[in-house]
């Protein structure tokens, strides 16, 4: 007799296999984005089943809300020819067969039972109702790990700096409105009021 | 209450497990039935409000003073054929309604209407609900590209684009009252602010409040943000294929999710359920002082109107004035007002900082 986790397990875990396999099977590249999107969110499923909410809902504010919201915007941006995409898939097979199979072994390698088997890692402990991950989580990440997080963060604002500065490009020769000064104007820089005399009646 | 039923269950003889979900069902019927009885009411109301305010009367047709107009309204488009356009991807075409829809209820799950009165009271509730509104941008992006026209396409990048700009100043003013609470449990935060209408979280919070608010109704694409559907200038943005139903789970999506930045916006910066007139003398004691889920009410309904306010008020944004306000604007706002409650905290200013608020236990 399986438990009802277990029987969500199966489920969420099934959905992750089928959908993250129709990614690179499905034809239309849109589909493909959206069962990116469908793989991300059933992992979080996952992630909540093993008590880490915090981890899960980030998931999915950052993948799923943003992330892949901007794949999508690119994707559906581009003109792509299917049929164009489909060409030499016959000559490539060999060489992604190679690649997928490598790939495969190196991941049952890494993360097969030889390293994370139950002797290792034992089934953890079920925590009580009122345990918080969010709050454990944040303590140990200010704590312990401050410096590898505070780096992390600097890394990232750097990326962020190092990715505007590359694509911004200042184009002198373009007029363009500044909205600061249209905001900033005030009534005498715009309206002359004239004093004249009113025409005589004839 | 939930003790009555429980004990009818177990005289019927349900098992136990079936009990738990019969009694969590019950309480999400409870939930959304008053929930989709506002969003059809609010609709007339906001039909209302916009005519008194054109010096008009607005309807009043259907049933006395036009009450049952929104009933009216609801059995027209049941009615009306739901056309899928010939080049349109259809599966895609009709998840999309419901993946706007699904978020903007699911959000209700957490939110608390009284002290001990919440569906689930996750410990993140505040990122769950930002998580779950941050999917609804899915039915937009998904409706405009699988109508097949350029039309809703062009409708669905804009409203997208302007969506997920404003969450980021949405998320950042959350930062400044998650700090200021010392929590992400929304009920905590309302807890925090207890103590009469100066320790609520809009006066020390006040950028962040009013950054917050203007997130939302960006955020919900209305008026004056409503560029994705102007409707004095374009036909309808992402949704502009859509027709009967299909088209009225969009419109009752958005209604939901302007209900819930309201509703949230009650519970971070108007102290949720607390009472207004608490912690003044004469008053104590009575039910005025008293924390009620009718203060909740009228907060939430405040911040309703002004929705409806804003759109007969003000003209609409220029696209490119949009994006300037929520990322230069709005976003160094809340940054600098982040640093400011930071400092706020560590030198334990006023009241709302004077008492350590910060992570206990």
């Amino acid at each position: 007799m399986i438990s009802f986790e277990q029987l969500l397990f199966y489920l969420f875990a099934a959905i992750i296999i089928l959908s993250a396999v129709r990614v690179v099977t499905v034809r239309n590249p849109i589909h493909a984005a959206l069962y990116l999107v469908l793989t991300f969110f059933t992992t979080s499923a996952l992630w909540i089943l093993l008590e880490a909410e915090f981890l899960a809902i980030t998931l999915v504010l950052v993948y799923v809300g943003a992330v892949m919201v901007l794949f999508l915007f690119v994707i559906m941006m581009l003109d792509i020819d299917i049929a164009e995409m489909r060409e030499g898939f016959v000559s490539i097979l060999p060489l992604a067969v190679v690649v997928a199979v490598m790939m495969v072994a190196v991941m049952v390698m890494v993360v097969g039972p030889h390293h994370f088997g139950l002797e290792i890692y034992p089934a953890a402990v079920r925590h009580a109702a009122d345990y918080s991950n969010t709050r454990d989580l944040g303590s140990v990440l200010y704590t312990v790990y401050l410096y590898p997080f505070e780096i992390a963060a600097v890394i990232l604002l750097v990326a962020i700096v190092a990715a505007i500065s590359l694509t911004h490009r200042r184009r002198p020769d373009v007029v363009t409105q500044r909205i600061e000064d249209q905001v900033a104007v005030t009534k005498s820089e715009r309206l002359k009021v004239i004093e004249m005399k009113a025409e005589e009646r004839r | 209450m939930v003790e009555m039923i429980e004990s009818l269950l177990t005289f019927i003889g349900f098992p136990l497990w079936m009990q738990s979900v019969i009694i969590i069902l019950l309480k999400i019927v409870v939930i959304l039935l008053p929930l989709l009885g506002v969003v059809a009411y609010f609709t007339l109301l906001e039909r209302k409000v916009i005519a008194y305010m054109h010096v008009r009367i607005g309807p009043n047709r259907v049933g006395p003073r036009g009450l049952l107009q929104p009933i009216a309204d609801a059995a027209k488009l049941m009615f009306k054929e739901i056309v899928i356009p010939s080049g349109a991807d259809k599966p895609l075409f009709l998840i999309a309604p419901i993946i706007s829809m699904a978020p903007a209820l699911a959000a209700w799950a957490v939110i608390p209407f009284e002290a001990e009165m919440v569906l689930a009271d996750v410990d993140a509730s505040l990122l769950y609900v930002l998580a779950l509104t941050s999917v609804g941008v899915y039915g937009v992006i998904i409706a405009g590209w699988a109508s097949n026209s350029k039309y809703a396409l062009l409708g669905a990048m804009r409203s997208a684009a302007q969506i997920v700009s404003y969450e980021i100043a949405m998320g950042f003013a959350l930062v400044g009252v998650l700090m200021a609470a010392g929590s992400i449990n929304l009920g905590d935060i309302v807890t925090a602010q207890q103590g009469g209408v100066v320790h609520w979280f809009w006066l020390p919070l006040l950028p962040l409040f009013l950054v917050y608010f203007i997130s939302g109704v960006a955020e919900t694409n209305r008026a004056p943000f409503d560029v994705a559907e102007g409707e004095s200038e374009i036909v309808a943005g992402f949704h502009v294929d859509y027709s009967g139903m299909a088209f009225a789970v969009f419109f009752l999506a958005e209604y939901a999710n302007m209900i819930l930045v309201a509703m949230l916006a009650a519970l971070m910066f108007l102290g949720g359920w607390l009472s207004p007139f608490e912690g003044i003398g004469f008053l104590s004691g009575t039910f005025l002082a008293a924390p009620s889920i009718l203060w909740l009410f009228a907060k939430t309904s405040i911040f309703m109107v002004l929705y409806l306010w804003f759109r007969a008020s003000f003209p609409r944004y220029r696209y490119d004035q949009i994006m300037r306000l929520g990322w230069k604007v709005f976003i160094p706002i809340t940054i600098v007002w982040i640093a400011v409650v930071g400092i706020a905290i560590v030198a334990e200013i006023g009241p709302w900082f004077a008492t350590n608020t910060g992570v206990t236990g």
